[in-house]
């Protein structure tokens, strides 16, 4: 589905039209530049290759920078392909705006969640722990309790919820309303919150 | 980088007057029943004022029938039509929550000599 890539700003609220005061996330959108159009003719499938942001020269290697140099481009940070765009009137060098998005729809955001290292059974899937402090009980608050049966299976079974990494992982927020669009400084608000910290790349969709 | 607090100027209000802590102010909120609007008042003495830029609010406390009453607005409001400042107080803290076990002549609030 069509999209823009931005960059996670921060967090603030603001009142709307009902006086209420609502939690938005700011994002810069854009501006995304068209570096290639994919055309089922000689691709075999139809999807629009836009950049964002800027990287150094020496940053990347060089056949990407001739890549954009073939277009007359300095580097972008990042290069994703979107599907579902309108192509008809596409071309190559054409920035997308923050204006894409309408006041009022919901969209989808996609990013990396913020990396929360080795987590336990508490904290990673809910677990509510074992037992009380007292009664003889020692280092049993935080547990996740029993982890199976015994000897059949003689085996802790597949998928079993225990403790690790947690976080660092890609997100998708679903039907999150664009509260704001400013299109000169191509910034938007969506309400609530989206994946990863601030400075954070990530994906707007269309739904 | 974007300064969150300078994206929406225009919903920090700068046409209200400035009150402190031990302030005798009267509150004109809007209420909305139905689709009618109209202005109901809340009087009292502002006992705390909190918090920055879009999320700052202050706390009026009044005596209602006997029974005290706190209500906690906040500053950059729509619902908040007017604020009127009746009475500065003479107070030696920001934050008079000792005004809650107070009653009576002891729970006044002294006013300014201007």
């Amino acid at each position: 589905m069509p999209g823009l890539i931005g960059k996670k700003i921060g967090m603030t609220s603001i009142f709307n039209s009902d006086g209420e005061l609502i939690p938005v996330t700011v994002i810069k959108v854009g501006p995304c530049k068209v570096i290639n159009i994919r055309s089922a003719k000689v691709h075999g499938y139809e999807a629009v290759q836009l950049g964002f942001g800027s990287k150094k020269e020496k940053n990347i290697n060089k056949p990407l920078l001739g890549y954009y140099k073939k277009n007359n481009m300095s580097p972008f940070a990042l290069l994703k392909e979107f599907k579902g765009f309108d192509t008809s009137d596409m071309k190559i060098g054409d920035e997308i705006k923050a204006d894409f998005f309408k006041e009022g729809e919901t969209i989808k955001v996609k990013g990396k969640s913020i990396g929360k290292g080795f987590q336990g059974v508490m904290k990673r899937h809910g677990f509510s722990g074992v037992g009380g402090s007292t009664h003889g009980q020692s280092d049993r608050q935080r547990a996740p309790g029993s982890i199976g049966q015994s000897s059949s299976p003689s085996r802790v079974l597949k998928g079993m919820k225990m403790g690790g990494r947690m976080g660092n992982t890609n997100f998708t927020i679903l039907n999150l309303k664009v509260v704001k669009v400013d299109s000169e400084e191509n910034i938007l608000m969506v309400k609530g919150a989206v994946p990863g910290s601030v400075n954070s790349i990530i994906e707007l969709l269309k739904n | 980088m974007v300064d969150l607090n300078k994206i929406l100027p225009e919903q920090i209000k700068n046409d209200l007057p400035h009150f402190r802590g031990g302030d005798h102010i009267k509150v004109h909120v809007r209420v909305i029943e139905g689709n009618k609007e109209r202005i109901q008042a809340f009087e009292g003495d502002v006992i705390s004022i909190r918090g920055a830029g879009i999320n700052r609010t202050f706390t009026v406390r009044k005596i209602s029938s006997g029974v005290g009453v706190e209500r906690i607005f906040r500053l950059n409001s729509p619902k908040i039509a007017k604020i009127e400042l009746l009475k500065q107080g003479d107070v030696r803290r920001a934050k008079l929550f000792y005004l809650r076990g107070l009653s009576g002549k002891a729970a006044r609030i002294k006013s300014k000599k201007s």
